[in-house]
């Protein structure tokens, strides 16, 4: 019977939090600190010619290129991105130049103009030749598969950017100590932080320390951004000899920090009648924007989840991520999955109106389950749970008997099945060779990990997982700051790993220090023997094999399962779709802290939310035009709807206690289910975000059939004036409700 | 904030009359109410104004009254009040329901009347009511008062009559004879900017203002007129497309705004009506 | 050499203060700067995410966008105010509300400001202008009603702090003398804090 694992127990930071006591970036303070900016170009490509300063330069620092002490990059995969932009600029927003000041009005007044000549930027990524990283996944014979179809059906399904926005800008701050310099950041990787600072200050390991601040959230924004805001600070602390803080506003944090890349993914599928597909033939194209950051990484997830969670025998995946002359991409909760599991569920919906199957049976038809192989060979284990997360959606939500009741209304219920990988990919954790340190103290147990709390309850799970296996009370254990001073290397705070794999190797540490325990008590332990601390480094399970050059073989160690319906609601007056319901069941492998992955599931989803309807970055010239929380819309309480989550657990075996992941794997399936819905209201959407606008357009489009074919056409003409719903009111949730009072 | 503070002079009168002093002796000087226009210009560095006038504290602009036919609003009426008020409620309930669609909770209980009017934005969602209602906007300086029909307050994009030593004190509501009706289109359903905005009034006239399709505030005179005189809905919303001159920008599309204002104008026309009782509850 | 400013006086958080302070400086940052109380947050300078929220006479407010001048005489109440004794504090630590955190003091105050026992409805227009990226509301939505709970069970603290925590607003959110009761729109299963987590299989 467990004590802590599977339990609700009180949030680690709770109190901290809830009172505001919880210290972010902007709220520390250090004596003689100064505050930083950041010159930024205005043009999307081109030669710096000249900078001038107009303004009295003394008590001011300034720092360029030429300041930087190591290599001018920003050290990620490759080293291709400036810390300063030095000869040329390659993106609206590209940092050029650093000021620092005492006082923030002097600062923000002080004149610099930068002189650039400009060239020829390439925005559209289908005209790009620089191609970042190419990817090719091959499973039997497309041509072959196609052969023996009975139907064939093409699409093209696009995506666009999405910003973070976590509620905390980006910032650090940066004080010089003993020839190096520690940062204070918000961020998702301290050693990241390290590993480039290191490099671009040309610092030994021993004199960068990297400690992460209370982090108001990181979707992945604060994933590889840090480093590059972190080395801004640094210089400007080391060559002023004073602390120095930087923050953004929203708005540059928007303009030139990184977003999800948008994506083209075209699907050519060969289907049987009875909806078995026999051949899955998929390009992905993704925009990386200006330099290459973790754009082969995106793209290589983007590509192991573009078939969706089906089998197949005949298999081509395509993917390139290509430059464009835009603010780098990033990481964004979900890391390709998201774009190209949207383009697989609505395609799969559009084979199933042709073959006028039902949605579910065509899903059930073809969903992976145990033993099944993967385009990439990988077996399938006993934890695959595609099916029941499938049925236990479409019960719960009532699927299909709304479907018929919806019909020929305003209203409409789609659905998605998706998964998600959990770990990095491929050989991905073993090259991380992730750490993870417990030491034994007189109360109980410290842990002492890089993993990072950025809402999704890390301390708090990791203190689980180590209380259960040592019988502490939770409050006996502690989770010390990341600090790259105390904590060893467990690798990033990304990829839905942090409970599977560092709470993995936490709870071997806590398995190895209760045998050491024995019968004593840590302070009795301690009393005796002195300090303990127990480390542990990661192993990769058994028989997990991973091939990068030819992409077979074992991709993930384990996947999560996930179904979602969502029902809603279009406004015919206004072509606004609005979200009335969300129904979902996803399979995590164990919920160590159910609260935290109802937390994940309902948050991912209303980002999802976002993602699909609401959130549109808008690009003119290169930069994002509506950068103002007034004009990118991310979803408020009247744009959520009630949300059914059904937590489905089939244990991992190389997972603490059996869990799995849960981060990412929410956001992944809410856009497919949503254009779903809309697509069963008759309107011909396949791309995001599903705007009013798009609605509207593709409201027209079916109209024009319609004339075009002189009649009503199966699927499309569900829109009947007069029986809509309509509201006098505001428009809004509140409003579409029948109307009351007055007469009519 | 990007605006140095230092830069930035506040005079704080304690009377209507020594603020209209400041205005014409001290100026030029920016009125400052409940912030929320304001201050986003200053935290964005955008607004170029230095010298403001603060002019919250004067009673004489409060206060919400009926003499007569006429409901009049003090200018610093907050959106709070005007939803809190039974007579708004009772009198120009299009009015309660576009003060509920102000941003949020917060906006609300700063925002006032007298600034949404002073702001001029074609987006402002109070003034497509306020023309409906054929509105007059109170104006004072040391030495007059003047009363400006909202349909001649505005001369260009946020551009009015308002000389530099006057103030907004009040606005006047005639009294509303019909059913009114209030739609804002936004870009979702709290804290959003209007893509299309209309409030219209109909009984023995029809009188129909739009937000955020020209550049300022706009009533549709011949599509009224068309309605009042027994078109069908179609031919009015053909003429209204002859009224309105929407534009691309971040937010929404011209084609959008069209198409969506022809939809509102047959929201009103069915929901309203000769004999059909006033405002729906919200 | 800095200008004299002249004294502002106001409550804070139930103390009688005095701050010398340019009059159009953001309350917000007279908050962080001249009081230390970094727990009142800046999310977007513009008035929309709600992070900045503080309770000024009674009525929740967008602190980013209220000049120091306007606060004089006025009652100001932020989080630190509520010393930690508040329901909504306890019940947004324990169901779920706060995740990240940043959004959740602005949340807490514009919470409290809606009185004890809003309906759900209440909740979702009042708390309209306070952005969460983290948990789709639903988890606030949790807290909440436990919070709501606790006050009529009459679990909580003694003392005076809470009792003017919980007068804190005007008792009446927004909307709420609209509503018809059996009209709100109510969430099935989100908001029920037994409905936190359904699993199947697996040990609990």
């Amino acid at each position: 019977m467990s004590r802590h694992v599977g339990r609700n127990v009180a949030r680690k930071d709770g109190t901290a939090k809830t009172t505001g006591a919880a210290r972010y970036v902007d709220d520390l303070r250090w004596p003689g600190m100064l505050y930083g900016r950041t010159v930024r170009s205005t043009v999307p490509s081109g030669s710096i010619r000249r900078i001038h300063l107009d303004f009295d330069t003394s008590a001011f620092t300034v720092v360029g290129a030429a300041d930087i002490p190591g290599r001018n990059a920003v050290s990620l995969l490759i080293d291709d991105q400036p810390c300063l932009a030095d000869r040329d600029v390659r993106h609206v927003a590209e940092p050029i130049l650093l000021l620092a000041h005492e006082d923030r009005d002097v600062l923000m007044g002080a004149r610099v103009h930068v002189d650039v000549r400009p060239t020829a930027p390439v925005l559209d990524p289908a005209a790009s030749s620089q191609v970042f990283k190419h990817i090719s996944i091959a499973r039997g014979s497309i041509d072959a598969g196609l052969a023996a179809a009975d139907l064939v059906i093409e699409g093209e399904y696009r995506t666009g950017h999405q910003e973070h926005l976590y509620i905390e800008p980006n910032g650090v701050l940066a004080v010089p100590a003993d020839g190096g310099v520690t940062i204070y950041g918000s961020l998702q990787c301290p050693y990241y932080v390290h590993k480039a600072l290191c490099t671009m200050l040309n610092l030994a390991a021993s004199r960068v320390r990297v400690v992460q601040a209370e982090t108001g959230g990181g979707f992945g924004g604060k994933e590889d951004y840090p480093s590059m805001i972190a080395g801004h600070a640094a210089l400007l602390a080391l060559k002023s000899g004073r602390p120095v803080k930087l923050v953004y506003d929203r708005a540059e944090d928007m303009l030139a920090t990184t977003k999800r890349h948008p994506a083209v993914v075209r699907h050519r599928t060969g289907v049987k009648k009875d909806g078995r597909l026999v051949a899955m033939d998929i390009s992905v194209l993704m925009d990386g924007g200006a330099y290459c950051t973790l754009s082969p990484v995106v793209l290589s997830r983007g590509c192991l989840h573009a078939t969706g969670p089906y089998r197949c025998a005949n298999v081509r995946v395509d993917g390139r991520v290509v430059m464009t002359n835009t603010p780098p991409n990033g990481a964004f909760r979900g890391f390709g999955a998201p774009q190209t599991l949207f383009a697989a569920d609505v395609h799969m919906e559009r084979i199933a109106e042709a073959l006028q199957m039902d949605p579910v049976t065509l899903r059930a038809r073809n969903a992976f389950r145990p033993g099944d192989v993967t385009a990439t060979g990988q077996v399938l284990g006993p934890d695959t749970s595609a099916i029941d997360v499938l049925k236990a959606t479409v019960r719960r939500s009532d699927f299909r008997k709304k479907r018929r009741a919806y019909a020929g209304t305003s209203r409409g219920i789609g659905l998605s099945l998706f998964m998600h990988g959990a770990g990095f990919t491929g050989s991905g954790e073993v090259y991380l060779a992730s750490k993870a340190s417990l030491e034994l103290t007189e109360h109980g147990a410290r842990i002492l990990v890089a993993s990072t709390e950025i809402g999704q309850g890390q301390r708090t799970v990791h203190a689980q997982i180590v209380a259960e296996v040592l019988g502490l009370p939770i409050e006996r254990v502690e989770v010390e700051a990341a600090d790259t001073a105390f904590v060893p290397n467990s690798g990033p705070t990304v990829a839905s790993r942090t409970t599977m794999v560092v709470g993995g190797l936490l709870k071997h540490c806590a398995e190895e220090m209760k045998d050491k325990l024995g019968r004593m008590s840590p302070r009795e332990y301690v009393r005796r023997h002195g300090t303990l601390v127990v480390t542990k480094q990661y192993e990769p399970p058994p028989g997990l094999v991973w091939d990068d050059d030819t992409y077979t073989g074992s991709a993930y160690g384990s996947f999560g399962w996930g179904c979602d319906v969502v029902e809603v609601e279009m406004d015919p007056v206004t072509y606004e779709v609005r979200p009335t319901r969300v129904t979902t069941a996803q399979e995590i492998g164990r919920a160590i802290f159910p609260l935290g992955a109802m937390g994940q599931i309902e948050g991912g989803t209303a980002q999802g939310l976002g993602y699909a309807l609401l959130e549109e970055v808008v690009m003119r010239d290169g930069a994002m035009a509506n950068a103002q929380l007034t004009n990118y819309i991310i979803p408020t309480t009247l744009d959520t709807p009630p949300m059914d989550v059904t937590i489905l657990e089939k244990p991992y075996a190389h997972g603490p206690f059996g869990a799995k992941g849960v981060g990412e794997m929410p956001i992944d399936g809410v856009a497919a289910a949503v254009v779903n819905a809309i697509r069963s209201l008759g309107l011909d959407v396949r791309e995001i975000p599903a705007t009013p606008e798009r609605v509207m357009a593709a409201e027209q489009a079916s109209g024009d059939r319609r004339k075009a074919r002189g009649g009503r056409q199966p699927g499309s003409a569900r829109l009947q004036p007069g029986r809509s719903v309509r509201s006098r009111g505001p428009s809004g949730p509140r409003s579409a409700k029948p109307r009351q009072g007055g007469s009519r | 904030m990007n605006t140095a503070i230092a830069s930035l002079q506040l005079l704080q009168p304690s009377s209507l009359t020594a603020a209209l002093k400041m205005l014409r002796d001290d100026g030029p000087l920016t009125p400052l109410a409940g912030g929320t226009d304001i201050y986003v210009g200053l935290n964005f560095g955008t607004l170029k104004d230095r010298r403001f006038i603060d002019i919250s504290p004067i009673e004489a602009m409060r206060g919400v009254t009926v003499r007569g036919d006429v409901l009049r609003v003090g200018a610093l009426t907050t959106y709070r009040e005007l939803i809190e008020s039974r007579v708004v409620n009772r009198l120009v309930p299009m009015l309660v329901a576009a003060s509920r669609e102000i941003g949020a909770v917060q906006i609300q209980n700063r925002g006032t009347l007298g600034g949404n009017v002073a702001n001029g934005s074609p987006a402002g969602d109070t003034l497509p009511v306020l023309l409906a209602a054929d509105a007059l906007v109170e104006l004072q300086s040391c030495d007059w008062v003047r009363k400006v029909p909202l349909r001649d307050y505005y001369t260009g994009y946020r551009r009015s009559v308002l000389r530099r030593d006057e103030l907004i004190t009040a606005i006047e509501i005639p009294a509303v004879h019909g059913s009114q009706f209030f739609r804002k289109v936004g870009t979702r359903a709290a804290q959003s900017i209007s893509k299309v905005v209309i409030a219209g009034v109909h009984g023995a006239e029809v009188r129909i203002a739009f937000g955020s399709v020209a550049p300022t505030v706009v009533r549709v005179p011949k599509t009224e007129a068309a309605l009042a005189s027994g078109a069908s809905l179609t031919e009015a919303q053909e003429i209204l497309q002859t009224e309105i001159v929407p534009i691309d920008d971040v937010r929404s599309t011209a084609a959008y705004r069209r198409r969506v204002a022809a939809n509102l104008l047959e929201d009103f026309w069915r929901s309203t009506g000769r004999g059909r009782a006033g405002f729906p509850q919200k | 050499m800095t200008p004299a400013f002249p004294a502002i006086t106001f409550t804070l958080n139930g103390k009688r203060v005095t701050v010398k302070a340019h009059p159009l400086k953001r309350l917000l940052d007279v908050l962080r700067e001249d009081f230390g109380l970094t727990g009142t947050k800046e999310g977007c300078g513009e008035g929309e995410c709600g992070a900045c929220t503080v309770v000024l006479d009674g009525r929740a407010v967008n602190s980013c966008l209220v000049p120091l001048a306007q606060a004089r005489g006025a009652r100001v109440d932020t989080i630190e105010g509520l010393k930690g004794r508040h329901p909504l504090q306890k019940a947004f630590a324990e169901r779920g509300g706060a995740q990240c955190g940043i959004c959740t003091p602005g949340m807490v105050m514009a919470a409290a400001a809606l009185g004890p026992n809003p309906t759900l409805e209440d909740v979702r227009v009042g708390l309209a202008g306070n952005l969460c990226r983290c948990t789709g509301y639903i988890g606030i939505y949790r807290s909440i009603k436990q919070a709501n709970t606790e006050r009529r069970r009459g679990a909580s603290a003694p003392a005076s702090p809470t009792a003017r925590a919980t007068t804190l607003g005007r008792g009446r959110g927004p909307g709420s003398a609209r509503l018809q009761p059996g009209k709100s729109v109510r969430g099935r299963g989100s908001s029920d804090p037994r409905s936190a987590a359904r699993r199947k299989g697996g040990s609990r």
